[in-house]
């Protein structure tokens, strides 16, 4: 009776505790309040929201070409490979015939982009993991080298806008294959620094084995893609089991996981760069010169109505853009299937029962883009 | 009544203020420069240059630092406890600049030779464990509070293996006529003249190296003040000269504890030739020591830099468990293996023996540990299946 007394006057309360959309650790301005029960965590109730500007309302508004750029916005950290899908979707609704000069160099420029995306994902990782601040140096350094190119491509570090509903914006310049050349050498390199900084560290070891796991069907069911849905031995990649461009002509291996962990989310991810690497290396062998547009190509694009619905892989997973046109020179209703989005549900899945320093290091490992989530 | 300081005559009034006053100043301006050690030595290890631009190589940027956080509004959070958000930063100041008193810097340059030097400097370095608590009890933030949580686990967890590490070493201290053990730290240093105790007790050392990561809240032991979990932990609320506070005694701690490592481990000023330059020469002697002192202590300070440009951190569980499992039982062994030796008058060969398979069975361990995955503390596997059927 005592004990129980003593109970009622000290009830045990669950904690709550706020994260974000101001933290160090939250990807972007995402805000999860979580129920702690001393250092457990028991509840994670995601807010998302915070960078909702409309994207796919405001496209209704652009016509096809300018609809481009705001690929750019939502998917930041990989913009080549969000405008690949829109300008897919856009072509394959008009019947546009791309050459093939363009064709390899938006496969060049897409799998770059993974492998920038990817130092990005390995950089803030590390951080959450609590390294400070070296494995983002080392990433960041790497990272810089491919936007430096991207810049000198397309004339702008971030928001490319140089994919065209037809092939390319302009011819990507003179020094180009010498120049994707110097910046695979600076690729491999960083992920040989990160497999020395991290991968084969002890306490990242402890720290990211075991943790965050989720099971292939629970993935499967959450709607998860890309990565996150490979480290739970999921072997879906849509470059090979839905290809697009000339993927079928190039060898790659598709990477699996198999406890579908953060660490296995995370050396998926490390793995898939390498075979990024390996993808350029056989497009630069098999680019040649021809044209990057179309001869024939309206003034103003329009496409007869109907809708389709196109997908790539982009590097946090599916991204795919639903298209309807009734005719005329822009879509009547567009929505964008975000990758993150989808992976971000399973976010309370994989972080209940865990602790409060391994929510940070799951949400790390989903590797989200706030813009494409929220859209 | 006099006193005497570096062989002049004081008043032991004017003497205690004296000898305060350059424990002060000496160590605030020892925290700046470490402060900006470690700014430019994490930049190198990170492919940067660190503080460039206030005075050459920016030696000024501490300086600068400090003068700005001086002129920095003292904020309080409307619902904080006054008084014990107030005091926390002095819990932590206090006791880690009271600590200086017994280091030994050369021989005879001592602040005060105390003859419990040891356990005088063990029981004051921990008092600063209640600034962390109360700084995260009054900041009346959520954050602060698990951060103060942390260090209070934290802080009570590792002092008993930094402990018992150092009492390893102060058993087997040999005395002149046969005597063993002693807590004076100018006799445990002058003892190392030969051989420093790192030689005979492996074992020791690394887990006063461990422990003392863990006690400073150093990677891979910053939980409780981890950036990316818990903001900065107790001091999230601080600002202006209070949080300088704290954070010079973080840095001070620091040098305090490698002082400390280097003068029980290392030899500190005695190894190696330490008291035959002195006898050769009394000012150089004096010089080579401090040098000594310096070089032993800048190492130790250098290697935990590099530990936190290098190493994740921790988890809480995880740290709890290699303290209470690992670390504790084996320094437990060393003073065993230790007291067996002594009281048997066993060769000295037996000492670095027993502690030399102690750092292979940790290894061992950590090993083992590593290639063990996590389980869900909270959640038996299938819970949530049933959960989500609702």
């Amino acid at each position: 009776m005592v004990a129980n007394t003593h109970e009622q006057e000290f009830e045990t309360q669950e904690l709550l505790i706020n994260m974000g959309p101001q933290h160090p650790s939250t990807h972007g301005v995402f805000r999860m309040v979580l129920g702690v029960d001393g250092e457990v965590v028991t509840d994670v109730v995601p807010h998302i929201g915070y960078m909702h500007r409309g994207a796919e309302k405001l496209c209704e508004t652009m016509d096809f070409r300018q609809g481009v750029g705001y690929m750019d916005r939502t998917e930041y950290l990989a913009n080549f490979n969000a405008e690949l899908s829109y300008v897919l979707a856009v072509e394959k609704l008009a019947g546009i015939e791309v050459p093939e000069r363009a064709q390899w160099v938006r496969m060049i420029l897409c799998e770059l982009n993974r492998l920038s995306s990817h130092f990005m994902f390995t950089g803030a990782f590390g951080t959450d993991v609590g390294v400070f601040g070296t494995a983002f140096v080392y990433s960041f350094r790497e990272r810089e080298v491919l936007l430096d190119l991207f810049e000198e491509i397309t004339g702008d570090r971030l928001m490319y806008a140089y994919f065209r509903p037809g092939g390319l914006a302009w011819e990507v310049p003179d020094n180009f294959e010498s120049r994707v050349h110097e910046v695979l050498l600076s690729a491999e390199r960083g992920i040989r620094d990160m497999d020395g900084l991290l991968t084969q560290n002890e306490i990242f070891l402890a720290r990211t084995k075991g943790v965050g796991a989720i099971s292939a069907a629970d993935a499967i069911d959450w709607g998860m893609s890309g990565p996150s849905l490979r480290a739970s031995g999921v072997p879906l990649d849509l470059r090979r089991d839905d290809p697009y461009l000339y993927y079928p002509q190039v060898k790659f291996d598709v990477i699996t996981g198999e406890a579908g962990d953060v660490f296995d989310r995370y050396h998926v991810r490390l793995k898939e760069m390498r075979e990024s690497v390996r993808i350029i290396e056989q497009c630069m062998e098999r680019l040649a010169d021809g044209p990057i547009l179309p001869e024939r190509l309206p003034r103003m694009l329009r496409t007869p109505p109907g809708e389709i619905y196109e997908r790539t892989e982009a590097p946090r997973g599916e991204y795919g853009i639903y298209l309807v046109s009734q005719g005329g020179n822009r879509p009547y209703r567009l929505k964008i299937r975000s990758a993150c989005l989808s992976n971000l549900q399973a976010l309370r899945d994989m972080t209940i029962g865990h602790y409060v320093a391994d929510a940070v290091v799951i949400l790390g490992s989903i590797d989200i883009v706030l813009c494409e989530v929220d859209r | 009544m006099n006193g005497e300081i570096f062989g002049f005559e004081i008043n032991i009034w004017l003497d205690a203020l004296a000898r305060l006053g350059l424990a002060v100043g000496l160590m605030t301006v020892a925290a700046m420069a470490l402060i900006y050690l470690e700014r430019k030595v994490i930049a190198r290890f990170q492919q940067r240059l660190g503080p460039t631009r206030t005075g050459p190589a920016g030696i000024l940027q501490s300086p600068a630092d400090a003068l700005k956080l001086l002129g920095k509004e003292d904020l309080r959070p409307k619902n904080a406890d006054p008084w014990v958000f107030e005091l926390a930063p002095y819990f932590v100041f206090v006791p880690i600049f009271l600590v200086f008193v017994a280091i030994p810097f050369a021989f005879g340059w001592q602040i005060r030779i105390l003859e419990l030097g040891l356990l005088y400097v063990l029981a004051v370095s921990s008092i600063n464990i209640v600034g962390w608590v109360m700084a995260g009890w009054g900041s009346d933030n959520r954050y602060a509070m698990l951060g103060a949580l942390r260090a209070a686990a934290q802080g009570i967890s590792y002092e008993l293996p930094l402990v018992i590490a150092l009492v390893a070493v102060a058993m087997v201290v040999s005395l002149p006529g046969d005597v063993r053990g002693s807590l004076n730290l100018g006799e445990i240093v002058t003892e190392q003249g030969h051989i420093p105790y790192i030689v005979w007790q492996p074992l020791a050392f690394v887990i006063f190296y461990v422990a003392m990561l863990a006690e400073l809240n150093r990677t891979p032991f910053d939980i409780p003040v981890g950036e990316s979990e818990v903001v900065g932990g107790p001091f999230v609320e601080y600002s202006g000269i209070r949080w300088s506070m704290f954070f010079l005694g973080e840095y001070t701690a620091l040098l305090l504890l490698s002082l400390l490592g280097a003068a029980v481990f290392l030899g500190g000023w005695a190894w190696p030739l330490g008291e035959t330059v002195a006898e050769q020469n009394e000012i150089l002697g004096v010089l080579y020591q401090f040098g000594l002192t310096a070089a032993k202590t800048g190492f130790l300070i250098f290697t935990v830099f590099w530990v936190r440009a290098t190493m994740p951190r921790m988890r809480v569980d995880q740290l709890m468990a290699f303290s209470w499992k690992v670390l504790l039982p084996l320094s437990f062994a060393q003073i065993l293996a230790n007291g067996l030796v002594l009281v048997y008058g066993w060769p000295d060969v037996l000492l670095l023996l027993a502690s030399g398979a102690g750092l292979v069975l940790l290894a061992v361990i950590i090993d083992r540990a590593v290639k063990r995955p996590a389980e869900r503390p909270g959640r038996p596997s299938g819970a949530l299946e049933g959960e989500a059927a609702t």
